[in-house]
């Protein structure tokens, strides 16, 4: 840039010097070029080195969980940073049949799945309504959703408990069932979705459903025929954060589904006990532990520009 | 279509409280109302059952007249705050010494929130610094930040629980031995080493979106005027991710503050070191002590609604970024000022006059 400017300005200089040193064009280019200081390369190998400091520090303790699962179960607590041998008895070990565990992975699928269908339905329209139409009470309505989200579970759980375990007599014994384990989770699964998809469809340009409109579309012909392909991919975020705040969810399932058929993946991993009953067998809990939190990694890391945006969508914008 | 608009324009001038109610408010509150009956059914009668539930107890005497066990509860008032504070019900010994159960899980509630947000804030922001000058390794470092936040709490726990093992691979790193586990000082220093670790990297991952929004021209012109690099941070870019910094740390706050996975799973229930609110009032609920239960939950609903409250007024916190609301309150604002101004200066001539 500057010996472009340079050599704009005193026009007669160029070419005196390219006839004199023989140099062209790019030579002078380069010459021109600020030499690069040490002090450039420090801050470049300092940022290499922050780098590798974030990564180590987010990974290293989920690769000593995937470490200790591919251990042998009688090398339980070796501290080893490496598996000699490696064995994948402990998965054997998880999946053993006291532990229930194929359940509880089941029921953590199917808890996770209706609730984020049940916000997904109730939030779209929702959050179309709140993104795109003006009314009253719009600040009263956002203020409400965001306040839900910032509650603490345990107000919630008190009474729920109360009331599921059958101490009211107007309301039917619901523990140990799968309604008992969704309807609490909706209480902050919603708020998170809404207000998600909020940020998702105050991004699009409101110009496409005003020309649906012109082209003689009702709105809500507009709102599912061009609105809601656009916002498949807000959507389909949504969805996911959702399913990870549900599937990640542990007061609620520790509380509602105490009988071991009805435990989520997270409460049995948790509970799960040893040949004596009192010793902690860390192998199995590992193994389970890693078969809990992989697949959610690998759609997380398949999808982490979504996600990423998601998250910041929902926190700053 | 026809008698749409006939219909607006008959009820406009009596509904039309404000500049944006235009029409669309039918239609709203029938998309908005299946979220809002949800929403009052699992969030807003739960909370007035607990409210009401706080100032009860379960009876436990014999009734004179009867003289039988009654199986109801009675009103008390606000007995179950009482009872807590002044330790009546149980004294117990954690890091600050004896004192009531409720005050112990108060303080240690409130040690935890200032010591892991203050980490977390200040690693957060050094993770975001680090990965907005980077060149190389953005998408490896992102893949990598999201591996904490996506594993769940209680697996965290579990993993965490096997690292500070006696004898784990904590200690031998360290090569001392400590009672990370047990009751003890270490416990906390390992919860917030186990907090820190799953929230840092999600503060810095929205920290990190805040700074991008800075453009390179603001730190060109401060070079230019001879601004250090510390000048620079402090002047420029904390200011200016400050509205993203505050709701991520907001956010942070109250989550840290309702903590119950991390010290339940790791550490265990009945370990006044790292007993939290949540985890007290846990316990009672399961010892079927609704009241005293509901009671300490509502304290930690209460010290929420006023952190919550503060961070919006003092910090600035900006949650809703609504165009229209944003629009709304400040007109009201004006309307406010103006007002005012009315009332003090009842003519313009003598406003003029005073100035």
């Amino acid at each position: 840039m500057s010996s472009a400017a340079q050599g704009v300005s005193v026009p007669a200089l160029v070419p005196e010097t390219g006839a004199q040193g023989g140099l062209t064009e790019q030579e002078l280019q380069t010459l021109n070029k600020p030499a690069r200081s040490g002090r450039d390369t420090a801050a470049m190998v300092a940022g290499i080195v922050g780098i590798a400091l974030i990564i180590l520090y987010c990974v290293i303790p989920f690769y000593w969980m995937v470490v200790s699962a591919f251990r042998l179960p009688s090398d339980g607590m070796s501290t080893a940073f490496w598996p000699h041998p490696a064995s994948i008895e402990n998965f054997k070990g998880a999946f053993q049949a006291k532990n229930n565990f194929p359940r509880a992975l089941l029921n953590s699928v199917i808890v996770a799945t209706v609730t984020t269908v049940l916000t997904l339905l109730f939030g779209i329209i929702a959050a179309y309504a709140l993104a795109r139409l003006r009314f009253r009470m719009k600040g009263v309505v956002l203020a409400i959703i965001i306040g839900c989200s910032m509650f603490p579970g345990i107000t919630l759980l008190i009474p729920l408990r109360k009331m599921f375990t059958g101490y009211y007599s107007w309301f039917p014994n619901w523990m140990n069932t799968y309604q008992a384990l969704i309807v609490p989770d909706l209480s902050f699964g919603l708020p998170l979705c809404v207000w998600n998809l909020t940020a998702f469809f105050r991004q699009l340009p409101v110009e496409l459903e005003q020309a649906a409109m012109v082209d003689g579309c009702t709105p809500g012909v507009a709102f599912r025929k061009v609105i809601l392909p656009l916002a498949a991919p807000g959507v389909f975020t949504t969805a996911i954060l959702t399913f990870i705040a549900v599937w990640n969810e542990y007061m609620m399932a520790l509380t509602f589904g105490v009988r071991p058929d009805m435990k989520t993946a997270t409460v049995a991993l948790s509970q799960f006990t040893g040949t004596t009953g009192f010793d902690t067998p860390y192998g199995s809990i590992m193994a389970a532990g890693v078969i809990v939190t992989v697949p959610l990694l690998i759609v997380v890391l398949l999808f982490q520009r979504r996600i990423v945006g998601g998250l910041t969508a929902g926190g700053v914008k | 279509m026809s008698t749409a608009v006939a219909q607006t324009s008959t009820t406009e001038p009596k509904r039309k409280k404000n500049v944006f109610s235009d029409g669309q408010g039918t239609l709203a509150a029938m998309l908005i109302s299946p979220t809002m009956i949800v929403i009052f059914f699992v969030v807003l009668i739960p909370i007035l059952m607990t409210v009401r539930d706080s100032f009860y107890l379960k009876s436990t005497k014999v009734d004179p007249t009867t003289g039988m066990l009654p199986t109801g509860e009675h009103y008390v008032g606000l007995q179950n705050f009482t009872d807590a504070i002044t330790g009546q019900l149980e004294s117990v010994h954690g890091a600050w010494g004896s004192m009531p159960r409720l005050i112990n899980a108060f303080v240690n509630n409130m040690w935890f929130t200032v010591v892991c947000v203050v980490i977390e804030t200040v690693l957060g922001i050094a993770m975001a610094l680090i990965m907005s000058k980077a060149f190389k390794g953005r998408g490896l470092v992102r893949a990598s930040i999201l591996v904490p936040w996506a594993i769940p709490t209680i697996v965290s726990a579990m993993m965490w629980r096997l690292i500070f093992q006696t004898g784990g691979v904590m200690d031998r790193i360290m090569g001392s031995q400590h009672l990370w586990l047990g009751d003890s000082v270490w416990s906390q220093v390992a919860v917030v080493i186990a907090d820190t670790w799953k929230t840092a990297p999600f503060i810095g991952l929205l920290t990190l979106a805040g700074l991008q929004t800075i453009p390179a021209e603001v730190y060109e012109a401060a070079k230019v005027d001879g601004a250090s690099a510390w000048q620079q941070f402090t002047r420029i870019t904390l200011p200016m991710v400050k509205p993203a910094l505050v709701v991520a740390v907001l956010f942070r706050t109250l989550d840290t503050m309702r903590m119950f996975d991390l010290p339940y799973g790791m550490i265990g229930p009945h370990k006044y070191y790292v007993e939290t609110l949540s985890m007290f009032a846990y316990d009672e609920a399961n010892n079927l002590r609704y009241g005293p239960a509901a009671a300490y939950s509502i304290l930690l609903f209460i010290l929420i609604v006023i952190v919550a409250f503060l961070f919006i007024k003092l910090l600035g916190a900006e949650l809703i970024t609504d165009e229209d609301v944003i629009a709304l309150r400040e007109q009201r604002k004006r309307q406010k000022a103006m007002h005012k101004k009315a009332k003090a200066m009842p003519t313009i001539t003598s406003g003029e006059s005073a100035t």
